[in-house]
């Protein structure tokens, strides 16, 4: 990870805590620092506050107190050093009664991108997951985990610089999302992005990751952090071997560490 | 589709139309049966043969009060589509808006508009006019609350993804909120349709204008003091016809602008 450490921060979160309104404490202060390039995983069980960290990363949550800054810049500046943010739910969240090249084109229009080249790069962005075929379909003609990659395709249209998934392919199968997997680790590769991705499959993070971010609930907040050092291209067949067992067998440890201190 | 499939498909179609024609011609022939066999005058009961005798002899007075009361009608349906769209945009894009608004309109909705009508007949001097604004106010509050409720019906996700991506109040209004709301507004239009009718009827009762310009509701008015009861039936079957046609109308709407995405046009497969 030496080549990494020298380079741009991309994303900097400084002792940020979230407490709502009601008292509920979602996440204590956490500090993380991720370079650019890096794909990073957040990893734990449901209520670690890891969709809350995401999303206060992204702006669409404050933190309560501390600092996020994307590229050394407060979240809301980020247009303004020419970074882009693109952000991946849970669910595919497009807009049902819009054709499929009309929900990838939705970011392009509301930042008034040229009829034309938006047209360009919204076929382009459906070859890279594979459904320029689809183009014209309608949302609910598709099956989930294609609706998962429009989501995706809408998610790249922009070019960003930084990809925020919010357990992208929790809701389907297990092939289809062993498969997504692997689409997206080519496309990271390709495009050079930063990714943080949440999962609360450990197979998910060590096939995907540079790092995993292990959390664990009430309240939410950071146990340990662990680097997969294994080289990239990952296939199929890494997850089979001795290496990537004893990531798995190591996340699995920490994190059950994690929740018997609490019970 | 396959032979088999398009079989069934029509059979299903002959069942929708085909069982609740045959019950309407059971029904009118024994009131046809009824009416002969007792013997029953036609100022207390016409048959259903002259019914429709009397709406082709009657045809040109009934015809013009048709026309009248189906203007009346459209007009005060389409202000209130107008004016309950409008009100809509306003109480979504501000809410201390909406909140000093909402009660007003729910105290006009359950204001009973005929202990209104003779208030707006004695404001308005254009019969025509105070007719409509009469009909509009009995058919604008279905519309209000259900394109309110369908522009705030926004997939929470979906309206963060506009924010993130730093859309425009106009932005999430025409792009997000607006076909969003498509389902709830039309669903509104279908009440709001057989309530201007309604409106335009009641209104019509309590303005009671005579002579040219009077609608089916005069013509009902006028047929009673004169006892021509087959002539009032006749008038009531326009009513009725030009009811279901509306809704026919509104369904049809619907199916067109929502086929194909939303989940009440969309048949199991």
């Amino acid at each position: 990870m030496s080549s990494l450490s020298f380079s741009t921060p991309a994303v900097e979160v400084l002792s940020a805590n979230k407490t709502y309104a009601n008292g509920y404490q979602a996440l204590l202060p956490v500090n993380l620092s991720i370079q650019e390039g890096e794909f990073v995983t957040l990893l734990g069980p449901s209520g670690c506050g890891k969709s809350t960290l995401l999303k206060m990363v992204a702006g669409l949550l404050e933190p309560s107190d501390g600092r996020i800054l994307l590229w050394r810049k407060p979240v809301a500046d980020l247009q303004a050093s020419g970074k882009t943010m693109s952000f991946v739910f849970q669910s595919p969240t497009l807009m049902p009664w819009a054709d499929v090249a009309t929900n990838v084109r939705l970011p392009l229009d509301l930042m008034g991108t040229p009829k034309s080249e938006a047209k360009e790069r919204v076929m382009e962005a459906l070859e890279l997951v594979g459904l320029e075929k689809f183009a014209n379909a309608l949302p609910r003609a598709l099956s989930g985990g294609m609706q998962m990659r429009v989501s995706i395709a809408r998610g790249l249209v922009t070019e960003p610089d930084l990809l925020l998934m919010d357990e992208p392919f929790g809701a389907l199968d297990e092939i289809t999302r062993h498969r997504l997997d692997a689409d997206l680790l080519s496309l990271w590769a390709k495009k050079k992005l930063t990714v943080i991705f949440v999962t609360h499959s450990i197979h998910e993070a060590v096939f995907l990751s540079n790092r995993v971010v292990m959390m664990a609930a009430r309240p939410g907040h950071i146990i340990q952090e662990h680097i997969i050092d294994e080289p990239y291209p990952r296939t199929q067949e890494f997850m089979v071997r001795t290496e990537f067992m004893r990531h798995a067998q190591v996340l699995q440890k920490s994190l059950e560490h994690a929740s018997e201190s609490i019970n | 589709m396959t032979p088999n499939s398009s079989q069934h498909a029509l059979s299903l179609a002959l069942q929708k139309i085909g069982i609740p024609l045959l019950l309407g011609l059971i029904f009118l022939g024994a009131w046809q049966a009824f009416v002969v066999v007792m013997d029953l005058p036609p100022y207390l009961v016409p048959s259903p043969v002259l019914m429709v005798q009397t709406l082709v002899s009657d045809w040109q007075p009934l015809f013009l009060a048709l026309w009248v009361t189906v203007k009346i009608t459209l007009l005060s349906f389409a202000l209130a589509t107008v004016v309950g769209v409008c009100i809509s945009f306003l109480f979504v894009q501000s809410a201390i808006l909406e909140r000093a608004l909402f009660p007003y309109a729910v105290l006009l909705q359950v204001t009973p508009i005929v202990s209104i009508a003779p208030l707006i007949i004695i404001w308005v001097k254009d019969t025509s006019l105070s007719m409509i604004l009469c009909a509009s106010l009995v058919a604008l509050f279905p519309i209000i609350s259900n394109t309110t409720l369908g522009l705030k019906s926004v997939e929470p996700n979906l309206h963060s993804y506009f924010l993130l991506n730093r859309a425009s109040r106009w932005q999430i209004l025409v792009r997000l909120r607006i076909p969003s709301a498509l389902p709830y507004f039309l669903g509104g239009l279908r009440i709001s349709s057989g309530l201007a009718l309604i409106g335009a009827v009641v209104a019509e009762f309590v303005a009671g204008t005579g002579g040219q310009g009077s609608g089916l509701a005069y013509q009902i008015l006028q047929a009673g003091f004169q006892l021509k009861i087959p002539r009032m039936f006749a008038s009531l079957l326009l009513i009725s016809l030009t009811g279901v046609l509306l809704f026919a109308m509104m369904a049809w709407l619907t199916r067109w602008a929502l086929g194909g995405w939303h989940e009440s046009e969309i048949k199991a497969e």
